[in-house]
This record gives structure tokens, C-alpha cells and sequence, in this order.
């Protein structure tokens, strides 16, 4: 490892008493820091090591697709394109229908929540559509996570959706439908992250 | 021998006043635990290892093949779904606050990746004024902050929703939980550097694992009290904890604290991730789900004796287990031997810092007969933890969440086992 270029204000010139050679920094009044116990003093004694970078270089990283559709790539699908890639990536361990929970797999389709063992599944519980996509993509298949293209994640979400009764089968989803797609328990959240 | 009326009764069915207990002297506490004043005589020897060297210093310390049971307790693994499970502390075995780093629960959504901390940064994006990467090798040059913090898994004890009682251990239904020494730099000093727009209102997190495990927090604790955690009681965290950096979110549930951390991203709006939705969420009985309920409960819980353990001798015992709170810190535990009928005061030993584990203790005569052990937590904004029907009543088929009073029925027989009541 390389030793980090450290871009300090005052930070090197305390550190090293004042007689560091690899600052232009002034001579610090030590005593007049200790006085001068400001948030602005504060914050000149840190580092600040963080290396810019623009947004449009994260595009490839930033995974996150947000309710309202931000960040919802380019591509699109159907649940009828989606059936195929379904089948062969998805059936094994959710079922052909999408209502098979085996042990630390959840049913995609179906359920209720009034049942006395409520089933919670993206038809019965999920709140917003977009975090089908997001998950899909960064997540799934579990034994080859991020493997599959963007208008493969857009069938998926298709046709899960589909096998929910919630859209129908030639229904394009891509970054402006997929997050208008009104899921059944939308209303049923309570938001605690004021209290 | 010491009888019943010798001690100073402080609840019903054996509470006892620890002042008295000290007065009382070594020879009454003896007699009362062997319940005989004959007891035989001891014949100490010089042993083996006292006649030969032992082995001499090594790199890195192991516990003593004696304690060899002292292991997390793991789930099975889970083909369809690699990596993902937890693995869980046995508090039972335990005493002190802290959790050995060896020993500290797990929970992964897939896996522990094997990161290598020089090609390892960190991202902060979105509504800042200038977006900026972060390597390990940065962060460990920001001045570093220590705080003891409790973790605890938002699915621990969610067992004991279940509508029989789980023959199980401390270690089986509440071992997601956890205490260490959590060092690292102030997430409010990065994001200050980026530069917070004031459109910002939430926080994002993404960890590094292979299911880019993500959470939501809202801006005003990020700004709060929140790490980027580097080091776990003095030493780098262990990959199962997040190496080679994990958020750390005090006080509240588990999964929020996410590791491997790798992307921060300011919005207007939380993610609504799978994990905040889907999951962690709590459905109740009236078919309503409460979404971001992140502080955790104020919950107790009695270490020892707990489920499983058997007594194998009548007398004094000591009563002792763990108090925590999300809320804040531990004012008062109550403990009662009687399922909740008499309550008294347990001793608290640890210093009472917020929004880490306090230990508790109280003595307590066992003469033989049948017992319900239970403890109650007091926060110091007066939470009072509930019992299970009060619980049960609000939250329904939920399992996340569930801080409910634990009782540990004792037999004649002084077999310890977990129990509604």
C-alpha cells in the first residue's frame, strides 16, 4: 500500500509539532487553537482525504433504484419474454408459480395477510414495484448475483408481477411503467422513522 | 445449616437482599449451599502441569481447549440460498458486557465476502456537493471514536412468538445479540465533507457482499451518532463483522449497521429496499405493517440460570443476565421467582452507559421447589418492557421486534426451561 497524499490544513503541522518539512502551513500558535474551540477550528484539523469523483462515473456501482423510478436503467420486458429466463433461473426454488417457500426462500405469488399464518409475498405485501427491479438485479439469482442484463431484470419484475395478477402478460415494464405499477398493499405501511 | 427465615427476604419463592447475604459470611453462604455443614474435606495435589513447561508464546491467542463449547451456535447451511443465515452468541456462557470478537452473532443475506482492503473504497454520492471515494487506508487517518454499543438483530427472540414454547437455550432464542467496543470515524464528519444538500433527508447504505445488502436512515441520525466502524474491541473487525468497514447505527436493529460498507448515497427519499419492505418489517393484527421501527425495545433477559441449564444443588444461587435498550440506558431491573407475582430490584454491575448491555445480578435461595425466573427492564425514559400476552396483543403474527419479558420455569428437579407465563 501506498502511503496516502494527505491534503490537511493544520492536521500535519500539529501532529508534527510544527516542524514538519512537507508543509508550507505556518507556524501554529498552539494555545490559540486550545482557545479558539470552534466548530470552524474543528473541522480545519481534520483530514480530508476524500478524492472527488463525478456521479456520472458511479453509474456502473450504483445499484439503488429508488420508489419514485430514479436510477432505473435503460431496457424493457414483458412477463411473456420473462417466462423463459423465469423458468430456467427462478422456478427451482420459488416454483413454477412462484408460490413455493422452501426453507429461507419466500413465495413470490399469492398469500394474504389475514390468514392466521399471513403469507407475505410481492402480491400481498410488497409496497412498491421498483424494489423488484432493485433487488432482482443486485441480488439474485443468490448463486450468481448481478449475472443477469437489464431488460432480463425488467422481464423478471414483468413477470413475477404477472404471476400476481397485477399486470398482464404483455405488459412492457421499463424505467417509466415498471414504477407506476400499483401494488395492492401500497396503503398498508406505517412509517415509524419519525417517532 | 442455614433455614429459610435467616435470610432477608426481598420477593417471594427465594428473592434474597444481597446486603444480607454479605453479612451473613462465607460459613452461612457454605452451609446454605451445600445444604449440609458436613461437608467433605478437600484434598488439593500438586498436578501434572505443574512439572513440566508448558508451550510458550504465540502470534495469536486461542481460549483453552477447556472451554472448547464456547462456540456460536449456526444455523445449517442452506444450499438453495448460499451464505445467507446467522449464527448466534451463547450469551449463557458468557459474563461481563462484552462479546469476544470469535463470538459475536452473525447475520449475512450472502455470505462473507473475501474483500481485499486496498482495492476496498467507499462511496459518497447523490444529493451531496461533491460526490468522493474514501479508501481504508483514508479512513484509518480521520480521527477515530470508541463507544461500547449493544447490536441485536431485529429477528432475535422472535421464537418466543411462536404458539408453543421452544425448548431452547439463551444462546437458541436470543443469542442475536451482541456487545463490543466499536471504533471508527463519524459518518457526520464524511458527509460533511461531501457536502450535504439540504434536499437530502435519508441516507443510503450499501454493503460490498454478494447481495449488495442495502438499507435507508434518515439523515438526522446519520448527522447523529452513527460510525464507520474500523475496529471491534481494539482490533480490525473480523470479516463476518464487516472488514473492512461496517456502518455502525447505535441502538438500533441489526441490519441498518450495514457491512462491508460500500456506498453511501444521500436522497429525498428512503430506498424502500427489499430489506426494509419485504423484510424487518412488522405486521399487525389489524393488517397494518409498521415500516422503519429501528430503535430496539428495552428488553432483559436472565443468562443464568436459563433454558436448558440444570441446578444441581439446593442453596444460594445467583441470579444474573443482561438489560439493553435502544432508547437509551438501563435504569432498573426488576427480577421475580414467582412468574411475576413479587418483584425486587437487581443489583446493576456495569456502569450505566446508553445503548450498550448492562449485567445484572440477584441472589436467590432455590430450596427445591418449582420456580418461575423472569426479569423486566426499566430505559431511562421509562420503557418498561412488556410481557408476552401485552406483546402479542399489539404486534400479532409479527417476529421482528419482540422485546417481551423471558421466563425460565425451574422443576422440582431443577431442570431450567423456557416457558409462556
Amino acid at each position: 500500500m501506498s502511503m496516502p497524499e494527505v491534503r490537511f490544513v493544520l492536521f500535519g503541522a500539529i501532529i508534527a509539532g510544527g516542524l514538519c518539512a512537507c508543509t508550507d502551513s505556518p507556524e501554529v500558535n498552539e494555545s490559540a487553537l486550545t482557545t479558539t474551540n470552534t466548530a470552524a477550528t474543528a473541522s480545519a484539523l481534520l483530514p480530508s482525504l476524500g478524492q472527488a469523483v463525478s456521479e456520472s462515473a458511479l453509474r456502473d456501482i450504483d445499484l439503488i433504484v429508488l420508489p419514485d423510478g430514479s436510477n432505473l436503467p435503460e431496457g424493457s420486458g414483458t412477463a411473456a419474454q420473462g417466462q423463459a429466463v423465469y423458468e430456467a433461473k427462478c422456478a427451482a426454488c420459488h416454483g413454477v408459480d412462484g408460490t413455493v417457500a422452501i426453507r429461507g426462500v419466500p413465495a413470490l405469488a399469492g398469500g394474504s395477510l389475514s390468514a392466521p399464518q399471513p403469507t407475505l409475498t410481492v402480491g400481498s405485501y410488497w409496497p412498491y414495484a421498483s424494489t423488484l427491479f432493485d433487488y432482482i438485479r443486485r441480488a439474485m439469482p443468490p448463486t450468481e448475483p448481478k449475472s443477469l442484463s437489464n431488460s432480463e431484470v425488467y422481464q423478471l419484475s414483468a413477470y413475477v408481477l404477472y404471476l400476481n395478477n397485477i399486470i398482464d402478460r404483455d405488459q412492457l415494464m421499463d424505467r417509466s411503467t415498471l414504477p407506476q405499477v400499483p401494488m395492492p398493499n401500497h396503503a398498508g405501511f406505517v412509517d415509524q422513522s419519525a417517532l | 445449616m442455614a433455614h429459610n427465615n435467616d435470610f432477608d427476604h426481598v420477593a417471594g419463592n427465594g428473592l434474597i437482599n444481597r446486603r444480607h447475604l454479605l453479612e451473613l459470611g462465607l460459613a452461612g453462604l457454605g452451609a446454605a449451599a451445600t445444604g449440609s455443614a458436613l461437608a467433605a474435606e478437600a484434598t488439593p495435589a500438586i498436578q501434572p502441569w505443574q512439572k513440566t513447561p508448558g508451550p510458550g508464546p504465540s502470534g495469536y491467542g486461542a481460549p483453552s481447549p477447556a472451554t472448547a463449547h464456547l462456540q456460536r451456535l449456526a444455523a445449517t447451511p442452506n444450499s438453495a440460498a448460499p451464505g445467507t443465515g446467522s449464527s448466534r452468541t451463547p450469551l449463557q456462557h458468557l459474563r461481563g458486557t462484552l462479546t469476544p470478537n470469535s463470538l459475536h452473532f452473525e447475520r449475512h443475506h450472502s455470505g462473507v465476502p473475501a474483500i481485499d482492503p486496498a482495492q476496498h473504497q467507499l462511496v459518497i454520492h447523490g444529493l451531496v456537493a461533491q460526490p468522493l471515494v474514501f479508501s481504508y487506508e483514508d479512513l484509518l487517518a480521520y480521527p477515530l471514536h470508541s463507544r461500547v454499543y449493544f447490536l441485536e438483530c431485529s429477528g432475535n427472540s422472535g421464537a418466543n412468538t411462536a404458539p408453543n414454547p421452544d425448548d431452547g437455550t439463551a444462546a437458541s432464542l436470543h443469542g442475536l445479540l451482541s456487545c463490543a467496543e466499536w471504533t471508527g470515524v463519524s459518518l457526520s464528519t464524511l458527509l460533511d465533507q461531501a457536502g450535504v444538500d439540504p434536499a437530502a433527508t435519508w441516507v443510503t447504505a450499501t454493503g460490498a457482499d454478494a447481495a449488495s445488502m442495502g438499507r435507508s436512515i434518515p439523515l438526522g441520525k446519520a448527522m447523529d451518532d452513527v460510525l464507520i466502524a474500523l475496529y471491534q474491541n481494539g482490533e480490525p473487525i473480523r470479516p463476518e463483522q464487516g472488514y473492512p468497514m461496517r456502518l455502525f447505527v447505535p441502538g438500533w436493529e441489526g441490519n441498518v449497521s450495514v457491512k462491508w460498507l460500500t456506498q453511501i448515497k444521500l436522497t429525498d427519499q428512503p430506498a424502500n429496499f427489499r430489506d426494509e419492505t419485504s423484510r424487518y418489517t412488522d405486521l399487525l393484527a389489524d393488517g397494518r405493517s409498521l415500516q422503519f421501527t429501528f430503535p430496539m425495545g428495552v428488553k432483559s433477559l436472565i443468562t443464568s440460570p436459563s433454558g436448558q441449564m440444570v441446578l444441581r444443588r439446593q442453596g444460594v444461587h445467583q441470579i444474573t443476565g443482561l438489560a439493553w435498550s435502544g432508547h437509551g440506558a438501563i435504569r432498573q431491573v426488576q427480577v421475580s421467582a414467582d412468574g411475576g407475582q413479587s418483584w425486587a430490584d437487581a443489583r446493576l454491575e456495569t456502569v450505566n452507559q446508553g445503548l450498550s448491555l448492562t449485567r445484572f445480578h440477584l441472589p436467590w435461595l432455590w430450596q427445591g421447589g418449582p420456580a418461575t425466573l423472569q426479569s423486566r427492564a426499566t430505559d431511562a425514559r421509562g420503557n418498561v418492557q412488556p410481557g408476552r400476552d401485552s406483546w402479542l396483543a399489539q404486534y400479532g403474527a409479527n417476529r421482528y421486534h419482540y422485546n417481551a419479558i423471558q421466563s425460565w420455569a425451574v422443576s422440582a428437579q431443577g431442570e431450567v426451561k423456557n416457558v409462556y407465563a
